[in-house]
């Protein structure tokens, strides 16, 4: 069984933050808000802390000062602890080059997996919403007597050319890894989360460090297929992985689907996020909202269809929203009209907007803009 | 001994509240749910730490288990600090006798040992049963310059009203030398609110004489204040002017929800600069479906709402199902209101279920008999039966089983 303590989890909080170029230019991957209240990482640390790990680092390289506010002392994940809890791990030092690729980002925290005493360690990217019981995982890795198991998806996957794609006998045992492999049919995608014991993951850096191997998909797993017991375990539920901005978007609207939510918040694993008290949203006489996600401290007045708002937004009389994603505190003036539009946070638009893009190409409003 | 804190507030937090009936059967009235997100007690704690002060002791005594878990560290209102913070100060044994706190005035004289360790100036008593924002820390101003020995907040009530209240009559300079419980004929239009600002030194004279007094209710309205009156210490009023509500009954509950959705009545939740704090419900943010149909009412985090709903307040993860009917309602925590259902003019409480095509409550204009109009009241995991019927003023007790 997964003993807390015997696992550490490991979070990148930038892998990935190119392909979404709009939402990350003043932000890391893993702060990207999603959802009405989350921010990416609330996933990442969320699945850790409900399978029971209270140890985390999380691998930091630029742009991290949203996701430092937003983590804090890690209270809200239950992760401010004397014993254990939340570890950021920025860059240090000269010798840290983390764009080179995970592998050096690896390295770089080599004294902080020495210094740990767990046996595991769990390495996850921050650009997937899902909701995974470890646990299930990790009984999986030592039933199989595993040295890696993978965590991947059976169906058409999220990105067409930048796919790992693996081949899994009945046992799961992992038969061959194809790297960037564009495919537009169903297929066992990954989605950057693993689990191996710790001392193997340090000498596997340390191996391919002294190789300047630096590609941890290629020089990590692939370069061992042959030599290591590689496992894959199925995740059957629902999972998004954020490579575009329009899979953003498609994630968002995602939500409306009763089905969609009741696998990814259920009630004995939720998603935690930072507090911010606001009061419950407010519906105005007049307001007339359908099919939309609504978060707190939200005042609407005016009309909402399949939209996706966010905490503290306002929306005024006569103002009508299709199709969009309101980020935290926006305020969308009297009779603005707004179709698929992906407005960031504190947006203002002003009375009388209008704006629209195309289901297939949202657009995108910057952080702090007025329209 | 611990840093000198100049103010302690001391929350009365241990009365039953009987008149809230079921809603209070299992659960301290500070704890009833306020207003979606709320609990009753988060108002006096979040005016506490605006107003600046950081040490508040909350006397507990009937089913404090929940109010308990509630406060916990007191983290949620930033009372959590190595020094302060906030304490629950339920009644306990001593070497000489133990007692239930007997009186108002006597749950503060039990804890002297626990105010003497900050030696605070000046302590402040309040109650937990109102809902109003008030800066403390103005009254507290007041009465320094007043140098009263105690200042005691007041509301101006309408003179036809005011028999209903515990009435000051005061000098024009509002100071105090009468006090008129619910009187027949007032004199004065001058509420007491339930809010004191007592000098300590004062406070802790007249505590420990009152405890020596064998014939005393050990109460501060009816022995301790008089008392203070009588010895002709300096007592004045402090007017506050804005929104203020007793909520000890299920009236008075309803409408003090109500006003929320009223956007006359001045209590902004939403004002940045003077937040309510409270526990926050880890749940995603709610989901209003399409065909549904919501005007004028508060959501908190985790509803789902697929009926219809005007003028009502849904708490967390309260489900609202296709076809159900909710108006001038309010519905707490985790509760369910099935398909068809008609829940109007009514208090639904904590994970209570009102079954399909049930109706619960009723409104005053369809009532033959206006005097047997009320608010409906479907208790803390009470189960109305599909097609069942909750009667206007009716209560519907869990433990009475299915109705």
């Amino acid at each position: 069984m997964m003993r807390g303590n015997d696992v550490i989890g490991i979070l990148f909080a930038y892998v990935h933050e190119e392909r979404v170029r709009e939402l990350t230019e003043n932000r890391v991957m893993a702060s990207i808000p999603f959802g009405g209240r989350y921010r990416l990482v609330d996933f990442a640390l969320s699945n850790l802390v409900n399978s029971g790990v209270n140890k985390v680092g999380v691998i930091t390289e630029q742009n991290y000062q949203s996701l430092m506010d937003h983590l804090g002392s890690g209270k809200s994940w239950n992760l401010s602890r004397k014993r254990e809890g939340l570890y950021l791990l920025p860059p240090f030092g000269a010798d840290t080059n983390r764009t080179e690729g995970l592998v050096a980002s690896l390295a770089s925290i080599h004294r902080f997996l020495k210094n740990s005493k767990e046996e595991y360690v769990l390495l996850s990217n921050c650009d997937t919403v899902s909701n995974i019981d470890y646990r299930d995982v990790f009984r999986f890795h030592t039933d199989k007597n595993a040295d890696i198991t993978v965590i991947y998806r059976h169906g058409t996957s999220p990105d067409t050319d930048r796919n790992v794609v693996y081949t899994v006998d009945p046992e799961g045992f992992v038969r061959d890894m194809l790297i960037k492999r564009g495919s537009d049919v169903n297929c066992n995608y990954g989605f950057g989360k693993c689990i191996m014991r710790r001392q193997m993951l340090m000498d596997m850096v340390e191996d391919c460090m002294s190789r300047n191997l630096y590609d941890f998909d290629r020089d990590v797993l692939q370069r061992n297929l042959k030599d290591l017991r590689i496992f894959a375990y199925e995740c059957t539920s629902a999972a998004y992985t954020i490579t575009s901005f329009h899979s953003f978007f498609e994630a968002n609207m995602a939500l409306m689907d009763p089905k969609v939510r009741a696998q990814l918040f259920l009630p004995d694993r939720p998603v935690y996020t930072k507090v911010r008290d606001d009061m419950p949203a407010k519906y105005g006489l007049g307001s007339s909202v359908t099919n939309s996600i609504v978060a707190d401290g939200c005042v609407i007045d005016g009309e909402v269809e399949n939209c996706v708002i966010f905490r503290g937004v306002k929306v005024h009389k006569g103002a009508k929203l299709q199709n969009c994603v309101i980020m935290q505190d926006c305020v969308v003036g009297e009779d603005c009209r707004l179709d698929y539009v992906v407005a960031d946070k504190n947006v203002i638009f002003d009375a009388g907007r209008k704006m629209a893009g195309y289901q297939s190409y949202p657009v995108y409003v910057g952080k702090g803009s007025r329209v | 001994m611990l840093p000198k804190q100049e103010v302690v507030a001391m929350l009365l937090a241990g009365g039953q509240g009987s008149r809230l009936g079921v809603l209070t059967k299992n659960l301290a009235k500070p704890a009833v749910p306020f207003g979606g997100k709320y609990r009753i007690i988060d108002f006096p704690l979040s005016n506490c730490v605006n107003s600046g002060i950081e040490t508040v002791g909350v006397l507990t005594q009937y089913q404090p288990l929940e109010l308990n878990e509630y406060i916990g560290s007191g983290q949620p209102w930033d009372l959590d600090s190595m020094d302060a913070g906030v304490h629950v100060l339920p009644p306990y044994q001593k070497s000489k006798g133990s007692d239930w706190y007997k009186g108002t005035a006597n749950a503060i004289t039990q804890n002297i040992p626990f105010i003497e360790r900050y030696n605070p100036e000046y302590v402040v008593v309040l109650s937990g049963d109102h809902i109003y924002k008030m800066d403390y820390a103005k009254m507290i101003a007041f009465h320094k310059e007043k140098e009263a020995a105690v200042t005691i907040a007041v509301q101006q009530v309408p003179m036809a009203e005011a028999s209903r209240f515990g009435i000051l009559n005061t000098n024009e300079d509002d100071s105090i030398y009468e006090f008129d419980e619910k009187p027949k004929q007032p004199k004065n239009d001058l509420a007491n609110m339930g809010i004191y600002v007592f000098t300590w030194e004062k406070l802790r004279k007249f505590l420990l004489a009152d405890e020596e007094d064998p014939d005393s209710d050990n109460d501060f309205g009816k022995n301790v204040l008089p008392a203070m009156l009588n010895a002709g210490e300096k007592m004045f009023a402090y007017r506050f002017e804005g929104y203020w509500k007793d909520v000890g009954t299920i009236d008075s509950l309803w409408e003090a929800n109500m006003d929320l959705l009223d956007p006359n009545v001045p209590l902004d939740l939403g004002d940045p600069d003077w937040r309510i704090y409270s526990r926050n419900p880890v749940m995603p943010p709610h989901y209003i479906a399409k065909g549904a149909h919501v005007q004028n009412s508060l959501i908190a985090e985790g509803c789902n709402v697929y009926g219809d709903m005007e003028f009502s307040i849904l708490f967390a993860g309260v489900y609202v199902a296709p076809g159900a009917e909710v108006m001038s309602s309010i519905i707490m925590p985790g509760a369910r209101i099935e398909e068809g259902a008609k829940v109007q003019y009514a208090i639904v409480a904590e994970d209570a279920v009102v079954g399909a095509g049930a109706v619960v409550g009723m409104k005053p204009e369809e009532m033959e008999d206006k005097d047997k109009w009320g608010v409906a009241v479907v208790g803390p995991k009470a189960h109305v039966a599909p097609g069942g019927c909750v009667a206007p003023q009716e209560m519907l007790d869990a433990e009475e089983g299915v109705k």
